[in-house]
């Protein structure tokens, strides 16, 4: 055989690995629509607690379960969003969207994720809400390090900035709103036009 | 040199060989449909190709049910992996030359 077909031969062996173990339809375009959606949840939400003639939030109130269902209504179109992008890019580039991979991504990023979700609500529970936007950041970062080895590699360092922005943020619990508008919204839209420029078109 | 020619192994002589030992050097076990699915390959020539590795004893087919299904899937051997790791060492020494 000549050199020609053994260097074939190592790059076929080298996307096997890759293609049959990490999924890269990850749409780059949703990282930037969930940063979008942050933004302006985090600005409604602003804009709820700056109506309400204080500067910080109380548990029982109205203006906390709007601020709630806000969080929420963020969270789930992020969802919806990544679910459709990727199975566009997907489509794209003849992969399967649900493949042993993706159900291995989806539960490694999971298991940290509902943990952290699971331990906010306990301690908002019990009154203690004052690092939710901490804990959020460090089990967010938590998870897409976990995920990360089953999807484009980048991924694992939105993680590690993730954790840092949750640490430092619980050094300055007062600031926690700035450090959540900067984790989940600005890195996610530089994170995801990372991905985009890299890997969507 | 010539040692070097002995270690590259006749059985990973083909793409859809090849292919099969690298999908299964990184994931623990994958099934005929993934395999087929990466590989682009028909369900003859994959089963063709499997049954070679399998002579071979670098790979074990392990067949099961999921509810009614049948599933077959394939997971690499100690001897498979080994043969592996000298097959792309070889090349790696044959491309450095």
């Amino acid at each position: 055989m000549s050199t020609e077909e053994y260097l074939k031969d190592i790059t076929e062996i080298k996307d096997m690995m890759s293609k049959s173990s990490r999924f890269f339809s990850l749409s780059g375009l949703s990282g930037i629509m969930a940063g979008i959606y942050a933004l302006i949840g985090a600005a409604v939400a602003y804009y709820l607690v700056s109506i309400s003639g204080r500067d910080y939030l109380i548990l029982d109130g109205k203006i906390f379960r709007y601020i709630l269902l806000d969080l929420v209504a963020v969270a789930l179109l992020s969802i919806i969003t990544a679910i459709i992008l990727s199975t566009r890019k997907a489509k794209k580039n003849n992969e399967t969207l649900w493949t042993g991979t993706s159900r291995r991504l989806l539960i490694a990023f999971l298991i940290p994720l509902i943990t952290g979700g699971m331990y906010i609500m306990i301690k908002i529970v019990s009154n203690h809400y004052g690092l939710t936007g901490s804990l959020m950041l460090i089990f967010y970062g938590l998870a897409l390090v976990n995920a990360s080895k089953y999807t484009i590699g980048n991924v694992k360092y939105l993680g590690y900035i993730e954790i840092v922005l949750g640490l430092i943020c619980a050094v300055f619990p007062g600031y926690g709103f700035w450090f959540w508008v900067l984790g989940f919204g600005v890195m996610h839209i530089v994170y995801g036009s990372l991905i985009y420029f890299k890997h969507d078109r | 040199m010539k040692n070097i020619i002995g270690n590259i192994n006749k059985a990973f002589d083909h793409r859809i060989r090849l292919g099969i030992m690298s999908i299964l050097m990184v994931n623990e076990f994958a099934d005929f449909k993934m395999l087929k699915e990466l590989l682009g390959a028909t369900d003859g020539n994959l089963a063709s190709h499997t049954k070679a590795l399998e002579k071979e004893e670098y790979i074990i087919v392990e067949k099961s049910f999921i509810g009614r299904k049948p599933n077959t899937r394939y997971r690499t051997t100690k001897k498979g992996r080994e043969a592996f790791k000298k097959h792309v060492e070889a090349i790696e020494k044959l491309l450095k030359q």
